[in-house]
């Protein structure tokens, strides 16, 4: 087996044109991801622009936007109050069709605004205790959602679901603070108690703020089937929770309520809590999402040329093999290594082990600079942790490692080299490039469970959350599959097709 | 068995419907080479395929030094073959193409600067072997053929497209391995060549052997190995002009 690899890595390296074309793939996965990721405003402006989201107490980027009526809580205490119900106004629809296609938001009545009247899934008013108004710090919360029924969050990445009622009826929520401890309630009518969930704030002070709240996230219109970015709209959208009976219970110095922006930087008003009092709001309290429904990308923007060093991986290893066909020169390497599985088992190794390592130098290259260049653009990238980027970096390298094999495997089957060619680019990279450009949602989720392509996954960054609306569609940088089972699926068909090209170069003549 | 014979008995082979080979039996003994000869069709590609492994038999076998070639961990120290100089990959130099085939039986690039020098390769040896003419090829693929300085050699038509002097030297190059013991099959058209060269002749047409005798014998019951041939396969010529010498008779 030795000698086979060596003679077969001799083969590889001594044909000056596919030497050639990987050097050339590996410089298209750098080139083209440091050419492309456009410009963005983030520290273009002055010294006020800089893009810096919020830090939550997990060290994650965060949103942390909300219109809070306030008061301070000393020590141990509860808070009650009466939900009569969230209504809210959603970005304009785009064009006559309408939402036709969209999740289905539940739209309530009232509030005509800018927009049309309506409310985002995951619209938030409620109950919440925090450490004061600063951006990213430790709360928890009980709330109506727009389409969740109740639920009760903290931290910005927990979420807990109580019961699934609509947003328009009306619902007793309480939060109770023992010590560290918070446990939030809810009740159809103020005397008969359910507790939702009860959660540590290890980080929270003696004294904390605690009041009602409203806020309501980006929201998102498909159109026309949604075919890729383009039939995308969304804009922010707002939410206004109409209360009463808010009462406190508990050590509250502070003389009287205030209403504060939290996230939006300016001091907050005194507030006069009646009846029927509303709390509007826009924002989200949430761990953030890069894309459609977020702000600036991921470093996966950085891996966008892989395609391009994909199609010369496939071509190259496609050819290492029909060439040999169409030379009559598979006759010498049978002759040579007459254990025929053994000369494709070499030839895969070597194109595999080459096609890996023009991967992970390439992406490696290409996600530490071109991020960099990123930001130098005023573009925001959202930051990922050392396993996410070593993941893509080698996920990359299998990604043009496992296309490598399977197009040999290819060029095995069916002898000819512009027929294989043809049918690795149209199983490895097409169903990629449709998925991103366009095809709507739907098919290109499918395509990219079910081709070889589903390897992509291996170089998502995006992190879904189910509590956030984060659009999880290809062209949004969301894969179908999980990295792992996205090159699961590359592995079986480069696996299933391997098999076939031992049996097919046994069993026939050469 | 010898070690450096081949050994071919009852191989059957159809393509199709066409029956290729018919019970193709003979052997081919060390320190001597063997001409190998017959019409176009006659099955003398296929046997030497079916030898190497690259093509299956329906019935028979064929052993080298004892073996099926498919079972040889390292075949090309067994026997060396040239099927086809033109079995190239094009971008490819002349030492190169030797280097990939040199390590594919744990052979060193030393042992590959040996062959090109005796094939008189080593002026061109870092030249595209895309660029060769044919009689450059033939040199080259006889180097391949060496580079496992193997017992048994089997060469198909290695006079094509070769000049003179390289006609001459392969003459001398065959005579000598089968002076140093070992078994060469030389298969050609060419009957005054192969008079010159071979000690033993199989003659076959439409699949199976028509004649298997030492070339004394040949030239004493026929005068010269053209005529022998002419003689011996008339019954075996699938495809003959009109005034031709045989059809004239």
């Amino acid at each position: 087996m030795r000698a086979a690899l060596h003679a077969e890595w001799t083969k590889l390296r001594t044909v000056r044109g596919w030497v050639v074309a990987l050097a050339v793939a590996a410089v298209a996965v750098v080139g083209l991801g440091l050419l492309a990721g456009g410009q963005g405003s983030c520290g273009r402006n002055g010294p006020q622009s800089e893009c810096v989201l919020p830090v939550g107490p997990g060290g994650q980027e965060v949103t942390d936007s909300f219109t809070f009526v306030h008061r301070s809580l000393t020590g141990d205490g509860s808070i009650t109050v009466r939900l009569n119900g969230l209504t809210g106004v959603l970005p304009r629809k785009p064009g006559p069709g309408g939402p036709a296609d969209s999740t289905g938001p539940q739209v309530a009545e009232g509030d005509p605004g800018d927009g049309e009247p309506g409310l985002a899934p995951w619209a938030k008013g409620g109950l919440i205790v925090k450490d004061g108004t600063r951006p990213g710090s430790t709360y928890a919360a009980i709330m109506l959602t727009g389409a969740h029924g109740v639920r009760m969050q903290h931290d910005y990445v927990h979420d807990r679901a109580g019961p699934p009622v609509p947003a328009t009826t009306a619902r007793w929520l309480r939060l109770t603070r023992a010590g560290q401890t918070i446990t939030g309630q809810e009740s159809p009518d103020g005397t008969a108690w359910t507790t939702v969930g009860t959660v540590r704030l290890p980080g929270l002070p003696a004294t904390a703020q605690v009041g009602a709240f409203a806020t309501s996230p980006q929201y998102t219109w498909v159109a026309g089937g949604g075919r890729g970015v383009g039939g995308v709209t969304g804009g922010p959208s707002q939410a206004t929770a109409t209360f009463d009976s808010l009462g406190l219970q508990g050590t509250a110095p502070d003389p009287a309520w205030m209403r504060t922006l939290v996230g939006g930087g300016a001091p907050g008003q005194p507030e006069e809590v009646g009846a029927g009092f509303r709390v509007a709001g826009s924002g989200d309290i949430a761990p953030a999402v890069a894309g459609i429904s977020g702000i600036g990308t991921t470093i996966s923007q950085t891996l966008i040329g892989t395609f391009a060093g994909l199609i010369l991986v496939v071509v190259v290893a496609t050819m290492t093999m029909t060439a040999e066909y169409r030379r009559g020169m598979i006759r010498t390497t049978v002759a040579a290594v007459p254990r025929r599985g053994r000369v494709l088992l070499a030839k895969a190794v070597v194109l595999g082990g080459t096609a890996f390592g023009l991967g992970v130098p390439a992406a490696a290259v290409v996600i530490f600079v071109g991020q960099r260049m990123l930001r130098d653009r005023g573009v925001y990238v959202h930051p990922a942790s050392t396993a996410t980027e070593v993941r893509l970096v080698v996920g990359t390298g299998l990604l043009l490692a496992g296309a490598a094999v399977l197009a040999l495997a290819l060029g095995t089957v069916l002898r000819r080299g512009f027929t294989a060619v043809v049918a690795g680019i149209v199983v490895v990279v097409l169903p990629y490039l449709l998925a991103m450009s366009v095809l709507p949602a739907e098919p290109a989720q499918w395509l990219l469970r079910v081709t070889p392509a589903a390897a992509f996954a291996l170089q998502q960054s995006a992190v879904s959350h189910p509590q956030v609306d984060h659009f999880p569609i290809p062209v949004n940088g969301y894969f179908p599959l999980s990295p792992w089972a996205g090159l699961a699926v590359l592995a079986g068909w480069t696996a299933l097709t391997l098999g076939l090209a031992v049996l097919s170069l046994r069993r026939r003549d050469v | 068995m010898n070690e450096t014979s081949i050994v071919v008995s009852g191989l059957r082979k159809r393509f199709g419907p066409t029956l290729a080979l018919d019970g193709m039996s003979f052997t081919v003994g060390p320190g001597q080479v063997t001409g190998f000869a017959g019409p176009n069709g006659a099955g003398k590609s296929t046997t030497m395929r079916i030898v190497l492994g690259l093509d299956a038999p329906d019935e028979g076998s064929a052993l080298v030094g004892g073996r099926p070639y498919r079972s040889l961990p390292c075949p090309l120290r067994v026997v060396g073959s040239l099927l086809d100089a033109g079995a190239l990959q094009p971008g490819r130099t002349a030492r190169n193409h030797l280097l990939w085939l040199a390590h594919s039986q744990g052979l060193t690039a030393a042992r590959v600067d040996q062959v090109l020098e005796q094939a008189g390769l080593t002026g061109v040896a870092r030249r595209r072997a895309g660029g060769f003419s044919l009689g450059m090829r033939q040199r080259l693929g006889i180097a391949a053929a060496m580079l496992g300085d193997p017992p048994v050699l089997m060469l198909d038509e290695p006079f094509n497209g070769m000049d003179p002097e390289g006609i001459v030297w392969i003459r001398g190059f065959l005579r000598a391995l089968a002076a140093e013991g070992r078994a060469v099959l030389l298969s050609t058209h060419l009957m005054s060549e192969l008079q010159d060269t071979a000690d033993h002749v199989v003659l076959v047409g439409r699949g199976r052997v028509l004649a298997d005798r030492t070339m004394p014998e040949l030239l004493a019951r026929h005068g010269s190995l053209e005529r022998a041939y002419l003689e011996l396969t008339r019954d075996a010529v699938e495809f003959r002009a009109a005034g031709s010498p045989e059809a004239s008779r």
